[in-house]
């Protein structure tokens, strides 16, 4: 089976390299690029540990061909830190607020999370829910999830993030 | 789990792309790959060649033609959920759209494979029957039309021959009119475990024009024609939908799966139904 050239833009540099047309995007990424920090779960689409944003928009990189992201904006978890090397405001919310336990969905969470903020920069608790219906963790009961993407959309809009009384 | 081996096409009009399906015997379209790539990954599919549908634009977009909406097959649920036409004109489209899988399937799921893939589970059949919508086909050398109720031959079985495809579906618009799509999932993300779709008008306090159809409550999609029947010249009281309902279990034969036995899914069917007419009835 002859390979194809696949050039991509990922974290805003060029990167390039030839795989066969079955290579997944998220192989792509962990064995071409040697960019791991985009995880493979389910590899079935229910999981969404392997999201990556592609041209704007949040994909399950494990259901996807390498050929078909061809030319492609790539963000991974590598490249959401800011410019400086500071954790952006995402990553600093899952801090705060004990995002995560394990780790694992995290990737995909915040990945997924950068997307679902451009797109309503001021999202409810529900708003937040119905957005991250793609991945799923195991260990938070999203409780910490939700509140991590609510403190990094108030330090997004400048504001500090007040907890809701529970 | 990496799907076998296929050799790749990404061809940049509809015709080549309809050639180059007829030629490899074994080949699949590729529109968002949604249900293909995991059905390749199971290898519960494996095509010899993928002829990718994402390099021809033309196969993208939403537009009004006279009366009726045009939807190219490329366009992904996320933009049905974003068109201020589809919210406009045909409502139901969002209701259903915004219950399908999660966001990221979304960005990426399309209407056209949706409907074209034939499966019973898929959301976008049922309603597109329930419009009286019509696909538009094409062939290497032909075009043609297929309407909607007419296309869905048996579970993954459409009437589509070899080289062809789905490339748009044209819904006439509705005027003023009620709907509802009313889905039972397990969870979100998942296929119906039993869904109806209802369309009618209202005129006079009476129900004047009425379509339903089912989702995931037999091998196809579902058009419940006695079902409408029972309902269209009455007020759609509790008798007229027990009746609409009771004609609408008639024609289902769910698959004993793990969403639920026959017995469970035709009894719950039925309910959903009824929300359905209700829901649309309070919307005419």
């Amino acid at each position: 089976m002859s390979k194809i050239h696949v050039k991509l833009k990922v974290n805003g540099q060029d990167v390039e390299g030839l795989c066969e047309p079955r290579t997944l995007l998220v192989h792509f990424i962990r064995e071409n690029l040697q960019l791991t920090g985009t995880h493979i779960g389910c590899e079935t689409t229910h999981c969404g540990a392997c999201t990556v944003d592609l041209n704007g928009k949040s994909v399950k990189s494990c259901t996807m061909l390498a050929v078909q992201a061809q030319g492609g904006d790539v963000l991974t978890v590598e490249g959401m830190a800011n410019a400086d090397g500071t954790m952006s405001a995402l990553q600093e919310g899952f801090k705060q607020m004990h995002g995560l336990q394990c780790g694992y969905c995290t990737p995909g969470m915040i990945v997924r999370a950068h997307r679902l903020l451009k797109e309503n920069p001021n999202p409810s608790d529900e708003e937040i829910r119905f957005g991250i219906a793609g991945n799923l963790c195991r260990c938070t009961g999203y409780q910490n999830i939700v509140k991590s993407i609510q403190h990094a959309a108030a330090k997004l809009r400048g504001e500090e993030y007040l907890e809701a009384a529970q | 789990m990496i799907p076998g081996s296929f050799e790749y096409y990404r061809p940049k009009t509809v015709v080549e792309a309809a050639k180059l399906l007829k030629k490899h015997k074994e080949a699949r379209p590729l529109a968002g790959g949604h249900s293909l790539l995991p059905m390749m990954k199971l290898r519960m599919a494996a095509p010899t060649a993928l002829i990718d549908l994402g390099g021809i634009a033309a196969l993208r977009g939403i537009k009004k033609v006279g009366s009726k909406i045009v939807i190219g097959a490329m366009t992904t649920q996320h933009d049905l959920l974003a068109s201020a036409l589809v919210q406009k004109n045909l409502p139901i489209l969002h209701e259903t759209a915004i219950l399908i899988a999660d966001p990221q399937v979304r960005y990426v799921g399309t209407v056209g494979g949706n409907v074209a893939n034939g499966d019973p589970g898929n959301d976008m059949p049922a309603v597109m029957m329930v419009l009286d919508a019509t696909y538009q086909i094409a062939g290497p050398t032909a075009k043609r039309t297929v309407k909607a109720r007419a296309f869905y031959k048996g579970s993954y079985a459409t009437a589509l021959k070899a080289g062809e495809i789905v490339t748009a579906i044209e819904i006439p618009t509705q005027g003023k009119h009620g709907y509802a799509y009313e889905k039972l999932k397990r969870k979100i993300g998942d296929y119906a475990t039993a869904a109806a779709a209802v369309i009618l008008t209202v005129r006079g306090g009476k129900i004047a024009s009425c379509a339903v159809t089912l989702t995931n409550l037999g091998p196809t999609a579902l058009l419940a024609e006695d079902a409408a029947k029972a309902l269209i010249g009455t007020s759609g009281d509790e008798k007229a939908i027990d009746a609409a309902v009771a004609a609408a279990r008639k024609i289902m034969s769910p698959a004993n799966d793990t969403r639920g036995t026959p017995q469970y899914r035709t009894s719950v069917g039925g309910i959903y139904v009824a929300r359905a007419i209700k829901a649309a009835l309070a919307r005419a």
